[in-house]
């Protein structure tokens, strides 16, 4: 990517992260609050994409390890009466070390097998929340975990996961223009050559299986802070697909693509089901006509309009 | 524990097991031949279960009526299925893998919408019919007769299934297919309308499913979110494709958790998820070899 456009990104990026900032000060909170579970859902889109579209890895029950971070969280605060701070922190720990235990279980795997063995491991976890009334509230959940005092208002709230979820998707970023990153793409585009070269093709995937699980922990932790109680659904495996929508939708291999995409699922979801009961039939209905026409996704779509052929090599293919 | 009361549960158990082996078998026989894992699968269940309802309360007084729901809820399945099949999915097979997979997910999420236009939102249940009511003995053990229907029709459609896949000629070519399409295509056998007869049948075979679940439960949306889920992990563990697999997939399936029911009844559904976990653990393939 040349100069120019690299400094045209920057530039959008500071534009919208401005305008994110003194949003609080005049729109409703309504809207500060579907803001802030966008961005909550973004991070959690980008952090399946690292796994996904850059590793090329079959993470087919990403969801697993956002409720399991959410989870963590909440039974910390609620039955161990652990302090929120490391509660917080501990939260994307345990997802992360969920996602090494699952990954370390599938990765002797590749494609379909993959993901049907994590779908039946995530399963399995989900089934044990959802059934385990005296421990995890079974399928109601939990509700009104408190938080502290600093976490009470919607607009601070919002700012909390803005800086946190900035913070990550930098980092985000630097992995995936890291030496990690490039190995990473190059064993999702071929495998078999990666591993003549002396790439160990498995210990880069597991990792990329970890660090996607902590982000995706990152964002349960956040989703916490924002809705103060947890459910089943979080771990269930429709909510993986959702998440994968995203990751279409906007294009998987851009790194803003999921971004976008978890946008546009959730601005949809709210603002279409406010006129309809059919919001899922209209989503399915966007999707297929995604699938026909926008194949590379919105993002894909944008940056393929904006830029010459010979540069729009970013995004991997 | 008494060991009449342990039988009658394995038998119950064992027939449940039919009705996700049926299920199963379909979702199979796609991703077996045209290798997409069809997400939808569940929604067509759904679907054959609410058409069942549909033409058994329409044909209430019908003393057959419920034999009638049972053939025409799978055959509209299948008309469903195979629209989508020739107008949607039929372009679609040279895309990649994924994107196939979001395909069907997309399709489920907008056939769920059109059972909730059609259907409504309401629980809604049929009783089996008069020959299909009441309990069945066997020695000690006696067990609900729809369920030892279960249990005969289950064999027979697990062999009508091999007949078909190893003694027609679609069924060859459809095996033959899901090894090397480009060869048969090169034989000069039309391949796209062997994967739409393919997508077919594996619709009917959720249809018929749905039908056959439709007197034991509560029909309603969201009946396939487990169903499909349920039959995910049934594939996965007898091995992807293969029908036999399936079967024993869903037997075990069914057999740990009517056996959980005994032991732990809290926590019974965990039972066969935990079975799954072990035998992909032990068999990272599946049980059987997969077809591909």
């Amino acid at each position: 990517m040349n100069r120019f456009v690299e400094s045209r990104w920057l530039g959008a990026v500071a534009a919208v992260l401005c305008l994110l900032l003194i949003l609080p000060l005049f729109a409703p909170e309504f809207y500060i609050y579907i803001l802030a579970l966008i961005l909550v859902t973004a991070l959690l889109a980008m952090s399946l994409n690292l796994a996904l579209g850059y590793g090329g890895i079959y993470q087919f029950h990403h969801a697993v390890f956002y409720g399991v971070g959410a989870y963590a969280v909440a039974l910390m605060i609620t039955r161990a009466s652990l302090p929120w701070w490391i509660s917080f922190i501990a939260g994307p720990m345990v997802a992360a070390l969920t996602g090494l235990l699952i990954g370390w279980f599938c990765i002797r795997l590749t494609k379909l097998y993959f993901g049907m063995l994590q779908i039946s491991l995530g399963s399995l976890i989900w089934i044990i929340v959802y059934r385990w009334y005296d421990f995890t509230g079974g399928d109601n959940g939990i509700h009104d975990i408190p938080m502290p005092v600093f976490l009470m208002s919607t607009n601070s709230v919002y700012y909390f996961i803005l800086a946190i979820v900035a913070v990550c998707l930098i980092a985000l970023y630097l992995i995936v223009k890291s030496p990690f990153g490039a190995t990473l793409q190059a064993i999702r585009d071929n495998p078999q050559r990666c591993e003549a070269v002396g790439v160990n093709v498995r210990q880069h995937q597991l990792m990329a299986i970890v660090v996607a699980a902590f982000f995706a922990g990152v964002a349960g932790v956040l989703f916490v802070g924002l809705e103060r109680s947890v459910f089943p659904n979080m771990l269930f495996w429709v909510l993986s697909l959702e998440i994968f929508v995203m990751c279409l939708l906007g294009g998987w291999f851009t790194f803003a693509g999921p971004l976008l995409g978890a946008a546009i699922v959730v601005a949809l979801r709210t603002f279409v089901s406010q006129y309809t009961d059919y919001y899922t039939m209209i989503l399915g209905i966007i999707l297929i006509l995604l699938i026909f026409f926008l194949p590379e996704g919105v993002m894909g779509f944008i940056l393929e309009k904006s830029m010459p052929r010979t540069q729009s090599s970013e995004g991997g293919r | 524990m008494d060991p009449a009361a342990l039988s009658s549960q394995i038998l119950i158990g064992l027939s449940r097991a039919m009705i996700l082996f049926i299920v199963s078998a379909g979702l199979s026989f796609v991703l077996g031949v045209l290798r997409v894992p069809n997400i939808a699968h569940g929604s067509l269940y759904m679907i054959g279960a609410f058409a069942a309802f549909t033409v058994a309360t329409l044909l209430q007084r019908n003393p057959a009526g419920f034999w009638i729901a049972l053939v025409v809820a799978p055959l509209v399945v299948a008309a469903v299925g195979l629209v989508i099949e020739r107008v949607l999915l039929a372009h679609l097979y040279q895309r990649e893998h994924l994107m196939l997979i979001l395909f069907t997910f997309a399709v489920g999420l907008v056939l769920n919408d059109l059972v909730k236009i059609v259907w409504g939102a309401d629980y809604r249940s049929i009783m089996p019919p008069p020959l299909l009511s009441g309990a069945v003995s066997l020695g000690d053990i006696s067990i609900p007769r729809y369920n030892f229907f279960l249990l005969i029709l289950g064999p027979i459609v697990a062999v009508a299934m091999w007949l078909f896949v190893n003694k027609t000629k679609i069924g060859k070519i459809s095996r033959a297919a899901a090894v090397d399409r480009e060869m048969v295509g090169v034989l000069g056998i039309n391949v796209s309308w062997v994967f739409a007869a393919a997508f077919v049948i594996g619709c009917f075979l959720a249809g018929l499913g749905g039908a056959l679940v439709a007197p034991m439960t509560s029909i309603s949306l969201g009946m396939d979110h487990t169903i499909i889920i349920e039959s995910f992990l049934i594939v996965t563990i007898g091995g992807l494709g293969n029908i036999w697999g399936a079967l024993i997939g869903a037997l075990i399936f069914g057999l740990t958790q009517s056996v959980g029911l005994l032991v732990l009844p809290q926590f019974a559904v965990v039972f066969p998820y935990a079975a799954v976990v072990i035998v992909l653990w032990l068999r990272p393939r599946g049980l059987l070899r997969s077809v591909w």
